[in-house]
């Protein structure tokens, strides 16, 4: 078990941390009901007590949105930055995986930060991970987790798309969502190369669609390899 | 024509009679989408947060109008990947299984759109493959390769741009972006096939591994490393290239018309 921490030493203050105040986090928000129910939910966080390392909860509104997003980011990136660090990535992976994972170790750490900086101090704390049903040092161990990762990624933006209030919110999740996707196809393609599994009938449906999960089902799945306990009772429904 | 419609309604033609007047060659009509990447295109993706809502609103369109452009794009690609599957030997044997499948979930879509239209379905359009002459790609396989990477990453763009005006109707956004992901999946497995990363890597065409300037607006806008005010490489300590792939960019309906309108008789 590690705990996730960003690629800098230690955790700073979120004055130092976050590019963007409160208020400016505010000016962006959008239309003037959102803003109001922003506003709302921020001093809730605020009342709220600090959570404590076992438990985080997520919020409410767009914000308990944007954190949930960056829960299953911090575990994702969690994951790469160990596998990048692993020996089957350092002694057995091929150069065309080496390429694939870094970037998706680069790709799911700009994630976590971006979602950090956005929720400035609207955000959980780091989550407290638990790989040790991962073996690092196993091709297929780590190439399955990577796929099962990025499929439920792909499936929780999917299911929360329309539980954002904020057109911007949702732009900014569809920007991601199908970099997920492309990472999916990718890494499946590793597993089985040139079969239909980069789409594969398991998550596409007989219309074409791809998996759409809504936040309960995901952390679910996800709390297998999450220690810290996710209160996602405020969420939208 | 539908497509016609649509363009009408965005006053398209007003802005850009060029893409639509019969006497202008299609060769001229490629040009005229470099110019249209270069200006009208790039000044239209935000780089701050605070620019997308207007962007996203300037669009306006309701949700059947929506679904027929979504539909535009999906008879694009089923008719694509259709013919490429029937010409003769274009596909190799180890790429077929994943053109196959490519080509059933664009088929499904369209049966998925058309069913969801119903009477208010557009009809599908006439297609030009060739752009006029320009390209070979039934008989060139790299050609055929680098279409369908332009398709599929050009749909992901499209239904990424129509979210926000999807948001009033909550179980349509949810289809258009299980549908998006599925594109998103689509591009990169074509990608890797042409030996390129799955994601995109870079605002042009060449940057994304195709010579040729004709496609450079289906990437116009894709590097961006600021998003929602965030300086991600700041922040993260990623690098500024790394960032940019991690973020796919949208486009608005009229730049998804007029990268589909080269393709369209």
């Amino acid at each position: 078990m590690k705990r996730m921490t960003s690629e800098k030493t230690e955790p700073q203050s979120d004055s130092q941390l976050t590019p963007m105040n409160r208020r400016n986090f505010l000016l962006f928000s959008g239309a003037a009901a959102i803003t109001t129910a922003f506003v709302a939910s921020c001093k809730k966080d605020d009342d709220d007590p600090t959570p404590t390392p076992n438990e985080v909860n997520l919020g409410s509104g767009d914000t308990g949105i944007l954190n949930y997003a960056y829960a299953l980011e911090q575990l994702e990136a969690a994951f790469y930055t160990q596998v990048v660090a692993s020996s089957y990535y350092l002694n057995n992976a091929s150069a065309d995986e080496k390429q694939i994972l870094i970037d998706l170790k680069n790709h799911e750490v700009a994630h976590r930060e971006f979602f950090a900086a956005a929720l400035g101090s609207g955000k959980i704390a780091n989550l407290e991970v638990d790989f040790s049903s991962i073996n690092f040092g196993d091709r297929s161990s780590v190439l399955n987790t990577a796929k099962a990762f990025e499929d439920l990624g792909v499936s929780a933006y999917n299911g929360a798309g329309n539980l954002l209030k904020s057109a911007d919110y949702l732009v900014l999740a569809g920007q991601i969502v199908s970099v997920e996707a492309r990472h999916a196809a990718a890494i499946r393609d590793l597993l089985n190369p040139l079969s239909a599994d980069f789409a594969g009938d398991d998550i596409i449906d007989g219309n074409g669609l791809d998996l759409a999960r809504k936040p309960d089902a995901v952390l679910g799945i996800a709390s297998k390899y999450i220690k810290t306990k996710i209160n996602a009772s405020n969420l939208p429904k | 024509m539908n497509f016609l419609k649509i363009i009408e309604q965005f006053d398209f033609d007003k802005t850009h009679p060029e893409l639509h007047d019969n006497a202008t060659s299609r060769k001229d009509a490629l040009n005229l989408l470099g110019k249209f990447a270069s200006g009208v295109a790039l000044a239209a993706v935000p780089t701050i947060l605070m620019t997308l809502p207007k962007a996203v609103a300037a669009q306006g369109a309701g949700v059947t109008e929506i679904l027929n452009y979504a539909l535009v794009l999906e008879y694009l690609e089923s008719e694509f990947y259709n013919i490429g599957l029937s010409s003769g030997n274009l596909i190799p044997s180890k790429d077929r299984t994943v053109i196959q499948t490519i080509a059933k979930h664009e088929a499904a879509h369209v049966n998925y759109l058309k069913t969801a239209l119903g009477s208010a379905a557009g009809a599908k359009p006439t297609f030009d493959f060739t752009v006029g002459g320009a390209f070979s790609p039934f008989t060139d396989y790299p050609t055929f390769l680098i279409f369908a990477q332009a398709f599929e990453d050009t749909g992901i763009r499209a239904y990424k741009g129509q979210a926000p005006a999807l948001m009033v109707d909550p179980a349509t956004l949810q289809v258009a972006l299980q549908i998006h992901s599925v594109e998103a999946r689509h591009a990169s497995e074509i990608r890797r096939i042409r030996g390129q990363k799955g994601w995109v890597t870079g605002d042009n065409a060449a940057a994304n591994g195709i010579p040729s300037t004709a496609f450079d607006a289906v990437y116009a806008g894709e590097n961006q490393s600021i998003q929602g005010g965030v300086n991600v490489p700041n922040v993260s300590g990623i690098s500024s290239a790394a960032v940019a792939e991690s973020f796919d960019e949208f486009i608005t309906m009229d730049q998804g018309n007029a990268i589909a309108g080269l393709f369209i008789k």
